[in-house]
């Protein structure tokens, strides 16, 4: 629409296909590519193997994945309860408290990770809260970093909820429980599904603080990649990466259809 | 009297336990986040008898390693957000206005990477980029080279490089909402007045875009102030941000003091971002 001529336009979709193969397409490609060399001394590969996955699905895969999918889940469910909470509840405050309040479950998103994890350890190393050391601490991590993203998600989505069902929910004479449950939660459903998707995808991928608290027994996913790598394994860091990608995107798609078919879009 | 309190009463009472609700989850935030995040602030400044503790403090704050760090942050952080609007920007405004067959899909497969992990693209770059990587191998074999030619990887480009991927995402689905509200008739009006296209997007399509680039330019510089997964997988020696050194500190030399005292520096330069986005996002209405 911008540029009419033919010529044009070729030459800005060229431009188009240059960054994004360079910046997007090739760092995804590369990595399924070397999880999958043999051996790769030139510039291709000089062969392919699924040897990488057979390895690691022999070593720390599937420990790793289980206990980045119980911990994301953990968290995830914490978060997304918590978050709801606070956004529903925030609703009633008055507007000063409101401002006061709302940038506060904003906050930990603004502190980076490592600090976060840093904070966990300085705090829970002692009893009587002897944390450290134990799964929970990771748990907790992961929840404080993705608290703020699931709140975010549910405030906005109340933000655009119509307040007429809740209203006339009220005025029919449903108690405050009642209407909680049967007219504004099922409301915000895709909301609160979106929210556990995106919080559940951080917490796979997360390192920073993570790799603060960790114990001995309970390495994710992303701190078993970095030791792989750090120790020069790099092909088998490159199929464990794959596999995170994929329970990411496996995760994310199946709960987008989930909400697809329960809004029937 | 009494007829007042019984008309005050019951809205008064109707109120309260509402407003109690959000006690519990704010408690939860307060003893897992801010009670930890006061602990490092006094951490940092009173040693363990509780006595203010300046010297260790200047020390620290004079050192090398912690000017080193505080200044490759802030120009690794600068660079890369600047990349970021470049590319964003152009990516776009040719998405919304020289569209191609399959350019939405184009689009939401960007969007994916703000669900990946951010070392993904480090890993990546040292197949493409390494001493042994791709390229490389490629121009040591076109031109006979003894030596691998190109050498940016292990270097601050290689993290701004490997930033700009990352964090592209996230400007780029704001401005995509922001042109996208930008009236088509005002374009062709200008165009077919005769206005070149640069000319249309300085004139017409970036003062729509100045607010969505601000918001976003902000949360950028945000993100990668905190960056910590690219520049740990990169595991160069010349390049240590805060956030690694505090990692550093903490976990390898198990000098906590020094931890959380960087760590300050590190969260207020971290919520002096986080207040110019939510004022620069407050003001696009986000």
């Amino acid at each position: 629409m911008l540029v009419w001529s033919r010529s044009g336009r070729l030459i800005i979709w060229v431009i188009f296909a240059l960054i994004f193969g360079v910046l997007f397409l090739a760092p995804l490609a590369v990595i399924l590519l070397s999880s999958l060399a043999d051996q790769w001394n030139g510039v291709l590969p000089n062969g392919l193997t699924t040897e990488h996955y057979a390895d690691v699905a022999k070593g720390a895969a599937w420990n790793a994945v289980k206990a980045s999918l119980v911990t994301g889940f953990a968290a995830s469910a914490l978060a997304l309860v918590s978050g709801t909470w606070a956004a529903l509840s925030l609703r009633l405050q008055g507007p000063a408290l409101k401002r006061l309040l709302g940038p506060l479950f904003f906050i930990p998103s603004a502190v980076p990770s490592v600090s976060v994890g840093l904070g966990l350890l300085v705090a829970f190393s002692h009893p009587p809260l002897l944390l450290n050391g134990t799964i929970a601490i990771v748990m907790i991590a992961h929840f404080v970093l993705i608290s703020a993203f699931t709140f975010g998600n549910v405030s906005a989505g109340l933000a655009r909820l119509s307040p007429d069902f809740e209203q006339v929910a009220s005025s029919l004479g449903a108690r405050p429980a009642y209407r909680l449950w049967h007219v504004t939660l099922p409301l915000l459903a895709p909301y609160l599904v979106a929210a556990f998707g995106l919080s559940f995808a951080l917490s796979m991928g997360e390192l920073g603080a993570t790799v603060m608290v960790y114990p001995p027994g309970w390495v994710t996913l992303p701190v078993s990649i970095f030791s792989l790598t750090d120790r020069g394994d790099i092909f088998a860091g490159a199929a464990l990466t794959m596999i995170l990608v994929a329970a990411t995107l496996v995760l994310l798609l199946g709960l987008e259809r989930i909400t697809a078919r329960a809004t029937g879009s | 009297m009494s007829e007042a309190l019984a008309i005050g009463a019951p809205t008064a009472r109707k109120r309260e336990p509402g407003r109690l609700r959000i006690v519990p989850p704010a408690a939860l935030l307060a003893l897992l986040f801010f009670y930890p995040l006061a602990l490092i602030v006094r951490q940092a400044f009173l040693d363990d008898s509780g006595v203010a503790n300046v010297p260790e403090i200047v020390r620290v704050l004079h050192s090398r390693f912690f000017l080193n760090a505080l200044i490759n942050t802030v120009t690794i952080s600068v660079t890369a957000t600047a990349g970021c609007l470049i590319v964003g920007l152009l990516l776009a405004l040719i998405l919304a206005f020289v569209p191609f067959p399959g350019s939405g899909f184009i689009a939401r497969l960007i969007d994916t990477f703000i669900a990946l992990p951010t070392f993904l693209v480090t890993l990546a770059f040292t197949f493409l980029y390494g001493s042994a990587g791709m390229l490389n191998s490629g121009l040591m074999e076109a031109f006979s080279l003894p030596l691998p030619p190109v050498d940016f990887l292990y270097s601050t480009w290689g993290v701004v490089l490997a930033e700009v991927t990352v964090y592209t995402p996230f400007i780029l689905r704001p401005l995509l909402a922001a042109i996208s509200l930008v009236d088509r008739g005002q374009i062709e009006a200008a165009s077919v007045l005769g206005a070149r296209p640069f000319r249309i997007v300085r004139q017409v399509i970036l003062p729509a875009a100045v607010p969505a680039l601000v918001a976003g330019g902000s949360l950028c510089l945000l993100l990668t102030v905190n960056e910590f997964g690219i520049v740990l997988f990169i595991g160069a020696k010349g390049v240590i941000t805060l956030p690694l050194l505090i990692y550093g500190k903490a976990i390898q030399e198990s000098a906590y003091q020094v931890a959380c005292i960087i760590a300050v520096v590190n969260i207020a330069l971290s919520l002096g971002l986080f207040g110019l986005y939510r004022f620069a996002a407050g003001r696009l209405g986000v």
